[in-house]
């Protein structure tokens, strides 16, 4: 899901980068408030997992490849907003020093993956799991679905962000100039992968560590 | 033992097996995750390689491309596999500390 560079183009880079300035700007301002100082070693941990099962390639046989993002996880744990911080650190990294994903879109993939999925995952784990109980098992399913969920919302928006630059850019003879697929084979492609596989790595990864957690400190989740 | 402590173990095994994000995909003959394809690979796919695709992809040289180091693809699945594990090494030691120092900034008036 990290889209390289050249695949977008200027006006979809540039749009995502306006639309994740304020973002991250509200972000810091609300984690400042709300971030308690002994949470600070799960925040790292939370972006160390997040970058860590990114390079977990899980392959499709003869096809694609893909990958959990662990984004949901950090949200439900820390918070949407801790864990957009978090992610999109994860990711900036990840275009800097390792290519994975471009710098141009590096507004574009945390939008998908930082603030799309996280947000998506934080609430509807907190639909899911209501007022149930810290330790219950109906938090570790609400932690899996909302993985899925939040997952799949973010792949989705990757498609189409793909699938538009078709019809945005091209040249007189019709060639694309960036993402050549349009919408109906970029959408189809990434959402496809991700309800049928990807997704449920991202939901099982976030419903094992929930598990784990709930076991090692009671009262944490 | 500490919560976090038993996490940062379970990093440093997920580090250590990393690897695997390299070598199924590759036993199981996959390619290129969708949309993130090389300038060939594209050329093959859709019969041209888009210009601002071309002229853009070229413009950033990441120290360590696609977790390994430069030229080392070649050298064999071993190679490759040490590289992965040092950049997941290099690019997690980095992550964390960012968001520590972030967090501890922000959180700064708790202290």
């Amino acid at each position: 899901m990290h889209i390289p560079d050249g695949y977008l183009g200027p006006t979809t880079c540039g749009f995502f980068y306006a639309v994740m300035l304020p973002v991250w700007a509200i972000a810091s301002r609300i984690v400042k408030k709300t971030l308690k100082a002994k949470q600070v070693p799960m925040l790292a941990i939370g972006a160390a997992f997040s970058f860590v099962i990114m390079m977990f390639n899980v392959p499709i046989p003869g096809g694609s490849t893909g990958h959990a993002t662990g984004a949901v996880l950090v949200a439900i744990l820390l918070g949407p907003w801790a864990a957009c911080i978090a992610v999109t650190v994860a990711l900036v990294i990840q275009a800097l020093l390792f290519g994975d994903g471009g710098i141009t879109a590096i507004g574009a993939n945390c939008f998908n993956m930082a603030f799309v999925e996280v947000f998506a995952g934080y609430y509807i784990y907190k639909l899911i799991s209501l007022k149930s109980a810290p330790g219950s098992k109906r938090r570790v399913i609400a932690a899996g679905i909302a993985a899925y969920i939040g997952i799949n919302i973010a792949a989705l928006f990757t498609g189409i962000e793909f699938g538009l630059q078709p019809l945005l850019h091209h040249n007189a003879a019709g060639q694309a100039l960036y993402c050549p697929y349009g919408l109906n084979v970029a959408v189809p492609a990434m959402a496809g992968e991700h309800i049928l596989i990807f997704g449920w790595v991202e939901a099982i990864v976030t419903a094992l560590v929930v598990k784990f957690l709930q076991r090692q400190e009671g009262g944490l989740i | 033992m500490k919560t976090s402590t038993k996490l940062w173990i379970g990093i440093m095994l997920l580090i250590i097996l990393s690897p695997l994000g390299l070598l199924l995909p590759e036993h199981f003959k996959a390619g290129a995750a969708w949309g993130e394809w090389g300038m060939d690979e594209i050329r093959s796919l859709v019969g041209y390689i888009p210009s601002g695709l071309a002229k853009l992809s070229e413009l950033w040289k990441a120290p360590l491309p696609g977790y390994t180091f430069q030229g080392w693809e070649e050298k064999g699945l071993a190679h490759t596999s040490f590289t992965y594990i040092i950049s997941a090494i290099v690019g997690i030691a980095l992550t964390a500390a960012v968001v520590w120092f972030m967090g501890r900034k922000l959180t700064k008036k708790e202290d």
